[in-house]
């Protein structure tokens, strides 16, 4: 017994440290989601339980659109971006070591390293070329840009997930005179598949969350979910946010916990 | 046997770089084609509604750093840009600091518990890290603002009589990048630990090692590589940070960030944005340089 209160693990206050942490990280969150169920209008009173701020962030035209905007541009985003990381994956794994490798790495990773408002603002001046040169002021602009830095999000699991597989079942495929694409649609791809998803996963919620490119980047009127929200957030804070960011919060979880069990599934 | 042995080898290149275009394309242009454009425009001179005016000029990389008086042309520093850059790089380093304070015993918590706890609690940290940065910082704000959660907790209980007022200030911004950036210092911090041969500190122990030598001599240098890597993870955001400087610090605690955004917009003067940019875009690519060769020494070690 007196051995076992020695722990050599333990370290003087750590774990008071540690909790006093969770509860810093996670006190803040369950205030807007607490709050985003009071009746009353300010955040000083707590007013009772009600639905009000979903019901009206519901009704709320302006939310509508800017939602419906957020998730076309993410779905198309996470897309065509899992489609390039997806078939950059397969270019630059399970081969011999090529010269111009790492030049690939480091392009495909580049908007992980490159600051967000740097990378903002030259989309900036270089959009502004091409709406002077087209007078084209659609979507495509927030699609492009999104579709760019969603690429390491959706590379990193599929490359993962490659190099976990070894090249046994597909040899086995083409001994038994598979051509090269019946190998990759009915052996590659299938093993592929949940890293596929996970990267597809990932870049939709980067693509989601996006402010700070979309806010620079955006043609006016072109609101998405983020950038409604800060707008608002900078008049004055309204319950509805607290509704809106508890529903994205319920979301982000929710997709989160569909990750974890697709990427654990692998062993 | 050997040509076609190289034949085959050049064939699975030629397919790796044909399978990478797709992605290199879209990069190129929605990345890093553009940062080119903007060194080119960080040389030419602003335009007077905005955009600029295709004249060569090194106007906007010494407006860096210095003004020029408008009655007799000497140049002094700018005194104001000279505040933006400091403010950038103290409240930076200071969550850098206080991420670490915080995030260490944190990280040393979740790798000590049982196999199943320690997946529960990486998850629990793991959610905020995907959690919409902008939710985070709106839930700092609320705690924080003048009538917000702490204030109104704090008046009713009676502690205090007066609200205090900190939103708007470098203290809410510092509040606001620490809980904003902490899970990701605990991540790679978490990586490191759970790296770490705990039987070192029984031999630690063993040899009359006190917990603060044990501490000192045997866990920080061998988790050192995780300590680089969180820390850069966290300060190289901070630089750049815009959406917390602009939720909490409001319009005149200005970061780089929010100054860089400030010259596309009122300010009118798209070259000091884009030199302003390209010196943000040095700074980071040598802390990360600093970060590549830690990782690489961490290899090595472990």
């Amino acid at each position: 017994m007196a051995e076992r209160r020695f722990s050599v693990t333990r370290l003087p206050g750590f774990n008071t440290i540690a909790l006093l942490a969770f509860a810093a990280i996670y006190l803040p969150i369950l205030v807007i989601v607490i709050y985003s169920f009071n009746d009353s209008n300010s955040l000083a009173s707590w007013g009772g339980f009600s639905w009000r701020w979903y019901l009206t962030a519901w009704a709320n035209e302006e939310v509508q659109t800017s939602t419906i905007r957020s998730l076309v541009v993410a779905l198309l985003a996470a897309a065509l971006s899992t489609v390039a990381a997806t078939m950059a994956a397969l270019g630059t794994t399970r081969r011999a070591k090529f010269r111009g490798q790492t030049l690939i790495y480091v392009a495909i990773n580049q908007p992980l390293m490159v600051p967000e408002i740097v990378t903002a603002v030259a989309l900036l001046i270089f959009f502004a070329w091409i709406k002077v040169a087209t007078g084209y002021q659609g979507l495509a602009y927030l699609v492009l840009s999104h579709t760019a830095f969603c690429i390491p999000f959706a590379y990193l699991p599929i490359r993962a997930r490659l190099e976990g597989m070894d090249a046994t079942l597909e040899v086995a495929a083409s001994d038994l005179y598979a051509t090269h694409w019946q190998t990759f649609r009915r052996v590659t791809l299938p093993l592929l598949a949940p890293g596929i998803l996970a990267g597809a996963m990932l870049a939709f919620v980067t693509s989601l969350d996006d402010v700070v490119i979309t806010q620079i980047v955006k043609s006016p009127g072109q609101e998405t979910l983020p950038t409604y929200m800060l707008a608002q957030f900078r008049r004055g804070i309204t319950p509805e946010i607290n509704a809106i960011s508890t529903v994205l919060l319920a979301l982000t979880i929710a997709l989160l916990i569909v990750f974890f069990l697709i990427t654990r599934k692998k062993d | 046997m050997s040509s076609n042995e190289e034949r085959s080898r050049r064939a699975s290149i030629r397919a790796a770089w044909l399978l990478s275009s797709p992605a290199l394309t879209i990069l190129m242009i929605a990345a890093i084609g553009p940062l080119l454009i903007m060194l080119i425009y960080s040389f030419l001179t602003p335009g007077k509604y905005g955009n600029v005016e295709w004249k060569f000029s090194t106007d906007a990389w010494a407006s860096i750093l210095f003004t020029r008086d408008i009655f007799d042309g000497t140049l002094s520093l700018a005194d104001a840009n000279l505040t933006i850059f400091w403010r950038s790089i103290k409240l930076s380093l200071l969550t850098t600091v206080l991420t670490f304070l915080a995030g260490f015993p944190t990280a040393w918590f979740i790798a000590t518990r049982p196999e199943k706890a320690r997946n529960l609690w990486l998850f629990l940290i793991t959610i905020p890290f995907w959690t919409n940065l902008l939710i985070r910082t709106f839930a700092v704000g609320e705690i924080i603002r003048k009538e917000g959660v702490l204030n109104s907790f704090l008046l009713n209980t009676g502690l205090i009589e007066q609200p205090f007022s900190i939103i708007f200030t470098d203290m809410a911004v510092f509040i606001g990048m620490t809980y904003v950036y902490l899970p990701l210092m605990v991540l790679p911090l978490f990586a490191a630990v759970d790296r770490f041969d705990m039987r070192l500190l029984e031999a630690g122990y063993d040899l009359y090692a006190s917990r603060w030598q044990v501490l000192r001599r045997v866990i920080l240098p061998i988790v050192k590589p995780g300590i680089v890597a969180g820390s850069i993870l966290v300060f190289i955001p901070c630089l750049g940070a815009y959406v917390t400087p602009q939720v909490l610090g409001g319009g005149r605690n200005m970061m780089i960030g929010t100054f860089i955004e400030l010259q596309f917009g009122q300010g009118r003067n798209w070259p000091l944005g884009a030199s302003l940019s390209m010196v943000l875009l040095i700074v980071v690519t040598g802390a990360l340089l600093v970060y590549v060769r830690a990782l690489g020494k961490g290899a090595a070690n472990g």
